[in-house]
């Protein structure tokens, strides 16, 4: 079927003048991921699935400014996990900012390097490409097609610091567009840390192949510019046994739209996605999740707590499918919004889709103030009401937070979700 | 110590009067028991004195050692030296119950100009009050009265009495809910914590628990006023004869 006009048009529009990188072993795939992206033409306000997101600014040629947020006299979000930092400044691998890509157990390539890198082939675009359906999600092939950089990340054993991608920004009207893939073999276990707000404009994709018995922690915090807007998308598929916890802390931005797709392939795998944000005035945060069970006795959990004031507004669109045969599932999904004033919104879409009869998946979503009674009890026990108000909101996203497996990380978080509201109160 | 006069309360929604003239004065190093039938504004007084929202004083003075604290918002009324132990003690998931003390001491501290207690110290401190009340580590580290028992939450006010040591105690019906045995364990660390320079109020349905925290006076409360004040004896003879009995002998 013939795209509308009006989806050709804009797609036209914002494919004019770019170009597929050319040579190297992604030649194919990203020639594929832009017929791919042809064939749907970019979202519209028009589609479902960006019913309750506008993507206009998504997929305009041109980004909108966004002003730098200066945060250099602070101290760096996970820079006490000695982390092998990889830096990426608008976009750009930053070699001179950036550790040697030499770390045990894990091989790090850039994604840039045209020489054969033979497993990156099988993901490349691959776990994209499925993710396309049922629902269509073109950000993501125009990320296969454009992306100019990222890295391309084998773990073959156990590293022993995290992977700590650093995304900074110099220019106000940056336009990145990052893909990284990751795959974690057999027995093999990593931590890939992803801090900062990488450009004015990003559009960010990591595939995750994990083998049979591999385990990958993903903690990820989306820097605190203001204007920023990013569409990032997450294709993870697990084997047998394999692990996959992803965590994202999201404090402002003017829109962050992000997306997980996973697919649990083999028996006894485990999925966990959660996320936390924060924001004030104009920001519009999006988490949409798609979790596919397609084998026996696995469990996922999505964990979403969104913390909003000031008109703030934040979307949840959250899917369990459960494939006949997938017995025994274990699915979870939660999405809480806690509004703290009545000017803020939250929009939520949890869905279950189930075609097999011995499962157990539960999906809860929630909206609402802090309660008085609770901010009572502790201001009775002498907490001022904003240290009392703080301290509720930290609990209110616990649970997410509680998904990071290394209590470090976890406390890191809680640290800068803490200066954040501690910015917020007089 | 705590002086109230007059006090006149109303509901802030609705037009209802629940005190109608309270007068109440409790000594330093004395234990007050008020009793009275279900409605008779005994637990509106001790949500009054904390400072909880909803009710508006129409007339009426209420003093901690002669500052006024009605004006005053429930963490400075706290931060004064007032504490009540909730009749219903709140669940708070995600706090756990060691990170809300801590807070909560060194945010009083704070507000008196002190020095905040040491990690060492809190921790030294919570632990030895916490056995004397039969804690044990779990409950310290659980979230705040989540998943406790009712005996549990009590005595959980009651650590958190200890380590504020606050100068003006209002326990609310603190034996609600309570089996003879948390009944003893509350009121032994209720009455470890009498002092000379610390007041009781303690409000009570029974006289069951005055058995075990021996109040020195006793006032009868009945439809926002208090009726009657006598000695321990008076908690006998409502035990003995019910509160329809006093109330004949006001009309």
């Amino acid at each position: 079927m013939a795209l509308p006009e009006q989806k050709q048009t804009l797609t036209e529009t914002r494919l004019s003048g770019l170009s597929v990188p050319e040579g190297g072993w992604a030649e194919p795939a990203r020639r594929d991921a832009l017929a791919r992206l042809r064939a749907m033409g970019l979202s519209t306000r028009r589609d479902e699935y960006w019913k309750y997101t506008r993507p206009d600014t998504l997929t305009a040629p041109e980004p909108e400014a966004a002003e730098v947020f200066d945060d250099s006299d602070e101290p760096q979000l996970f820079s006490e996990r000695n982390g092998l930092k990889i830096v990426f400044t608008d976009g750009v691998f930053d070699e001179g900012a950036s550790d040697a890509l030499e770390l045990d157990g894990v091989r790090i390539d850039r994604l840039a390097e045209t020489s054969d890198i033979h497993w990156a082939r099988d993901v490349y675009g691959v776990l994209e490409a499925r993710g396309q359906a049922p629902v269509q999600r073109p950000l993501a092939a125009f990320n296969t097609a454009f992306a100019t950089d990222g890295v391309l990340i084998h773990v073959t054993g156990r590293p022993s610091r995290p992977i700590h991608l650093i995304y900074r920004r110099s220019g106000n009207a940056a336009d990145a567009v990052l893909h990284h893939v990751v795959k974690v073999d057999a027995g093999a276990c990593a931590t890939i840390l992803e801090t900062g707000p990488a450009a004015a404009r990003l559009n960010s994709g990591m595939e995750v192949e994990i083998a049979d018995t591999g385990t990958l922690h993903h903690v990820r915090a989306q820097g605190r510019d203001h204007e920023r807007r990013a569409a990032t998308h997450v294709f993870a598929r697990l084997g047998r046994e394999s692990v996959f916890k992803s965590f994202t802390l999201t404090a402002n931005g003017t829109l962050t739209r992000n997306e997980c797709v996973i697919e649990l392939t083999g028996d006894d795998a485990v999925a966990h996605v959660a996320g936390a944000c924060m924001g004030d005035g104009d920001f519009h945060h999006d988490d949409t999740v798609f979790v596919t069970h397609d084998a026996v006795n696995c469990e996922s959990r999505q964990v979403f707590k969104k913390v909003l004031r000031n008109g703030a507004v934040g979307v949840f669109q959250g899917k369990i499918l459960v494939q006949p045969g997938a017995q025994k599932t274990d699915g979870y999904q939660i999405s809480q919004a806690l509004l703290l004033d009545e000017d803020s919104q939250f929009l939520a879409k949890p869905e279950l889709e189930i075609y097999a009869d011995d499962v157990a998946c539960s999906h809860g979503s929630t909206s609402g103030a802090i309660d008085e009674d609770s901010l009572f009890y502790l201001r009775a026990r002498g907490v001022p009401r904003g240290e009392a108000e703080d301290l509720m909101t930290i609990a209110f996203i616990a649970e997410a937070v509680l998904e990071i497996e290394d209590e470090d990380l976890q406390s890191d978080i809680n640290d800068r979700v803490a200066a954040w509201l501690a910015r917020r109160r007089t | 110590m705590l002086e109230i006069k007059n006090l006149h309360v109303k509901l802030e929604e609705e037009d209802k009067q629940i005190l109608k003239g309270v007068n109440l004065t409790v000594e330093a190093g004395k234990v007050h028991a008020i009793m009275g039938p279900n409605g008779s504004g005994k637990s509106t007084l001790s949500y009054v004195l904390s400072g909880r929202d909803g009710y508006e004083v129409t007339e009426g003075t209420a003093t901690l050692d002669g500052v006024d604290i009605l004006d005053m918002d429930p963490e400075e009324r706290a931060a004064a030296g007032l504490f009540l132990a909730f009749q219903y003690p709140v669940e708070i998931p995600g706090v756990g119950n060691m990170t809300f003390l801590r807070t909560a001491v060194n945010a009083q501290r704070k507000a008196r100009g002190e020095e905040e207690m040491s990690s060492t110290e809190f921790l030294k401190t919570i632990r030895a009050r916490a056995k004397d009340l039969k804690i044990d580590q779990d409950m310290l580290k659980r979230p705040v009265n989540v998943g406790f028992s009712g005996g549990e939450k009590k005595r959980n006010e009651i650590l958190q009495m200890a380590m504020l040591e606050p100068r003006m105690c209002i326990l609310d019906e603190t034996d609600s809910g309570l089996d003879v045995d948390a009944m003893k364990l509350v009121a032994d660390g209720v009455n470890a914590l009498r002092s000379e320079g610390r007041g009781f109020l303690v409000i009570t349905h029974y006289q069951r628990l005055l058995d075990h925290i021996k109040p020195d006076v006793v006032h009868i409360m009945s439809n926002g006023r208090i009726i009657k004040t006598g000695g321990p004896e008076l908690a006998l003879e409502v035990e003995n004869q019910g509160y329809e009995h006093l109330k004949a002998e006001e009309a």
